[in-house]
């Protein structure tokens, strides 16, 4: 077997200034083989893949590709070597074309229509749907998932790394993936893949390798472990099931009413009168595919977009023409679901990260004045609330791992004690033993009598959570549904049933 | 081909270190120029560098450091902040003429009346010229998009040409014999810019750029529109989440660089300069964008930029007349250290490697 490896790795180990994010980590990947990395969140997956793309150059041990000892300078050498990679955060340029973007990291791109010509063809091959025309700074975050992974294909790479790639797409887009890969796996290319969805990895999956605290501690064939016992080897103990008890729904806090909003680019997703009515102690699901009007409702509802006068009432008040400082104020907050760039500074320290949303609620900002301490001892709190995998509170934003950032992303609002609180792919990257805290706290805010809208395309999340479902398809939001004994299918259909897949619109 | 790869890890030492080497570097290259010209560059370099500092004539030059520092840090503690938001007011120099002229007309049309509160009002009436100037390209770029940096760019040519007009026209000197230039304000008590301390050179234009060093740099870290500032300029997207409206941003970060080259400018033509002329405009409102970037937008290390760019000025001069350097050094040299400058700084952020043609 070790011969005929595409990839190995042999001793690994790469330290962050008080963090050893990678210790001794030995493992072998076989042609044609989906090898899954698994771990919590700062276990070090992301780590490992970004030394074998040459993002990071590790402090010791060796590496091989197809027998070659492998250390690659730069990302180029690791892509001429025949490593690809799709990554958890998104590299693409905003103010550019798809096309543009994939021509950006080739070598030698060929011309415009050539190029456009090909991607057309690979994104039909595999199923993932693309206009390579379009500017990123229109797509979803499903889309520009979309666009990373077929820049991979064209490269026709020996070893495809994709780091959590599966978290924004929606089932349907899911099984495509699979298919794409199986594809790919069947011409002997070898797949290395992280994710937190143990389903998804026990399905697809042919091995398995993971990590805690940057060491791996053991390697299975997935398929012959139940998702259960793969968070018990990730975590090293048992999970907590998830407490739903303890919630009444009391008197209306946020009443939306016929809000409609124009798309704010040309090819965003426009609001088509949205209604809902949210009371005291509920979490109403939304849920929908990518592209389908979630930022936007979002915004609308964070006050980074504002509406028609009389269209968002928060007990009664009308906050529809007011800004987000504003609307925090009055209890209302949100947390986006991109939070490299947008929930948070990627440059800033954890600390100045809570001034963003929890300046006046919390107190941090006093007349104009940033009191410090205070924004410190707070990012300290959501910290040790929400388990935050971090140093401390100096920490950058980008230092964290991705499923960190998300979990003190949301830690930051809840923390904050809102009247209403909305979220946008709250569990995006995180792991499962971290996801079901999240999820707590949601259900803990709302049994604390505030309302939560939860937006996401985890259905199961939604069932999990919500009391109450809507679906968002093209910016019409529908009439909500208990989630009471709904099921997976009948979710299915009421987000377009078949066609969920085709929505994002060519 | 050669070509710019990022850098996966850029480090803070670099932030400091790139400047000290694009001084470095502006020596060597400016001597080798001097070589090639038939100058001796040691000493060449040395006139420049040390002798307005420690030599002979130090006396004198010494005052004239803190003269020229002071409108440069002035101006650039404002560009700075702009700079952080991704704001880019390249027309200071505009600014800074309009604060001259706006300051300078309430001593012209109060004069000879000898009150205490005149020099005051100037200052006022030149922070609000360039706070005025400084607001047509963010109106502009607010309402229509038009890109400030184009739009205060052209505004400089207009200020000049307002100077030359004010200067020929209605702020002549009605005793000038003729002359072309207002009255000469140095000799007009209540409205003057005097030295403060004797032999120091510090006058109110040095005592204000301090303030700015110590306002700008409690702006940008102590307050929450200085934060907001940062992180528009580094994540507009999450500045935006937070709150920030980014027109309410341009238009104080326009107004506010504007306001501080308008008030430099007024110091200036009530002290140094001493009368509106169609030279008014020296150039301190381009300078103060290299001062700006030297300093890496921080205010202590604005305050070292320009005081060494002062030094250049200072030092050129002196070169010209002991060694007949040309009159251009100054200049050379001070584009020369914002090509060191940038060019180290891409290589900070970006590492070159030769492409293998495949
Ligand atoms: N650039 C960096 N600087 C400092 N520390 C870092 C840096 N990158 C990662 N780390 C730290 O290294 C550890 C491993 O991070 P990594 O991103 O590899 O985790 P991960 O397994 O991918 O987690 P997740 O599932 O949340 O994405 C974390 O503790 C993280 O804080
Ligand atoms: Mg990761």
């Amino acid at each position: 077997m070790t011969d005929a490896a595409v990839f190995q790795a042999r001793g690994i180990g790469k330290s962050y200034p008080g963090v050893r994010a990678n210790d001794d980590v030995s493992f072998t990947v076989a042609p044609g083989e989906i090898h899954a990395l698994l771990g919590e969140n700062g276990a070090g997956k992301s780590t490992l893949v970004k030394m074998i793309y040459g993002l990071v150059r590790p402090d010791e041990g060796d590496m091989t590709l197809n027998g070659q000892p492998h250390q690659p300078a730069d990302p180029r050498a690791a892509r001429a070597a025949g490593v690809a990679m799709v990554f958890q955060h998104f590299s693409l340029f905003d103010a550019l074309t798809v096309a543009e973007n994939i021509a950006l990291g080739m070598e030698n791109p060929p011309p415009r229509r050539e190029l456009s010509a090909r991607i057309a063809q690979v994104s039909q091959d595999f199923g993932l749907p693309l206009n390579p025309a379009r500017r990123i700074v229109t797509l979803s975050a499903g889309e520009r998932q979309r666009v990373e992974i077929i820049r991979c294909l064209l490269q026709n790479p020996r070893l495809l790394i994709m780091d959590e790639p599966t978290s924004v797409l929606t089932p349907q887009e899911a099984e495509l993936l699979f298919a794409t890969l199986r594809k790919l796996a069947g011409h002997g290319t070898a797949i290395l893949y992280i994710s937190h969805k143990l389903e998804e990895i026990r399905t697809h999956c042919d091995r398995a390798t993971i990590l805690r605290h940057g060491r791996v501690v053991d390697s299975c064939d997935p398929r012959e472990h139940s998702a259960r016992t793969l968070a018990a080897m990730m975590v090293g103990g048992e999970m907590r099931p998830i407490d739903r008890s303890g919630r009444q729904a009391g008197e209306v806090l946020l009443q939306v009413k016929d809000l409609s909003l124009p798309a704010p680019t040309a090819e965003g997703t426009a609001l088509k009168s949205v209604a809902l009515t949210l009371r005291a102690g509920e979490i109403l699901g939304i849920g929908g595919v990518a592209g389908n009007g979630q930022d936007e409702l979002l915004s609308a509802l964070s006050g980074e977009a504002r509406s028609a006068s009389g269209s968002i009432l928060l007990e009664g008040a009308d906050l529809s023409r007011l800004g987000p400082e504003a609307r925090r104020t009055a209890g209302l907050l949100a947390a986006p679901e991109d939070r490299l760039g947008h929930a948070a500074v990627p440059d800033f320290s954890l600390t100045e990260n809570t001034l963003l949303t929890a300046g006046a609620r919390r107190h941090l900002v006093r007349k104009g004045l940033i009191d410090r301490p205070a924004a410190r001892a707070f990012a300290q709190d959501v910290i040790r609330a929400f388990d935050v995998r971090t140093p401390g509170p100096g920490t950058a934003a980008k230092a964290l791992s991705g499923g960190n950032l998300q979990k003190f992303v949301i830690g930051r609002e809840v923390m904050q004690a809102p009247r209403v609180l909305v979220v946008n792919q709250p569990t995006w990257g995180v792991d499962a033993g971290a996801s079901a805290a999240v999820r707590q706290s949601l259900l803990d805010l709302a049994g604390q009598g505030a309302g939560v809208i939860v937006i996401s395309q985890d259905l199961d999340e939604i069932l999990e959570l919500s009391d109450r479902f809507c679906a968002l398809n093209e910016g019409r939001l529908s009439a909500p549904v208990p989630t009471e004994g709904l099921t997976l299918d009948q979710i299915g259909l009421m987000l377009g049933g078949a066609h969920g897949m085709e929505v994002a619109h060519l | 081909m050669i070509r710019l790869v990022p850098r996966t890890e850029t480090s803070a030492f670099w932030q400091i270190a790139t400047p000290v080497m694009a001084v470095a570097a502006t020596m060597l290259a400016g001597g080798l120029l001097f070589a090639i010209m038939g100058y001796d560059p040691v000493s060449a370099i040395r006139t420049i560098f040390w002798d307005p500092l420690f030599g002979p004539a130090a006396g004198y030059s010494r005052q004239q450091l803190l003269v020229k520092a002071a409108p440069l840090i002035l101006i650039a503690s404002g560009l700075a902040v702009g700079f952080r938001a991704g704001i880019w007011n390249i027309g200071a120099e505009g600014q800074y003429i309009i604060g001259a002229i706006t300051g300078a007309a309430v001593a012209l049309a109060a004069y000879p009346a000898p009150e205490m509160w005149i020099f005051p009002a100037m200052v006022v009436a030149g922070a609000l010229g360039g706070w005025a100037w400084g607001m047509i390209p963010a109106l502009l770029r607010n309402w229509f998009g038009a890109s400030e940096i184009l739009v205060s760019l052209m505004l400089v040519y207009v200020a000049q040409r307002i100077a030359a007009w004010m200067a020929f026209g209605p702020m002549k000197n009605p005793e000038g014999f003729g002359m072309p230039g207002s009255r000469n304000l140095q000799q007009y008590p209540a409205a003057s810019n005097p030295e403060l301390i004797a032999g120091t050179g510090a006058h109110w234009g040095v005592v204000a750029a301090a303030a700015a060093v110590l306002a700008t740099w409690f702006l940008m870290s102590r307050h929450i529109r200085g934060f907001h500032i940062r992180a528009a300029g580094t994540a507009p997207r999450a500045a935006r989440f937070a709150g920030v409206k980014p027109e309410t941003l341009v238009a104080f970060c326009l107004g506010l660089s504007g306001a501080l080259a308008g008030m430099a400018g007024l110091f200036e033509v009530a002290g140094p300069a001493g009368q509106i002329t169609d030279k008014v405009g020296v150039g301190y409102g381009f300078t103060a964008i290299i001062v700006a970037f030297l300093g890496r937008l921080h205010p202590v290390g604005i305050l070292l930029a320009g005081l060494l760019l002062a030094l250049t000025y200072i030092g050129g001069e002196l070169a010209q007349l002991t060694m007949n350097l040309p009159a251009a050094t100054v200049q050379v040299f001070q584009g020369m250290l914002l090509f060191f400058l940038l060019g180290f700084d891409l290589l900070t952020r970006y590492r070159l490697t030769r492409r293998v043609t495949a």
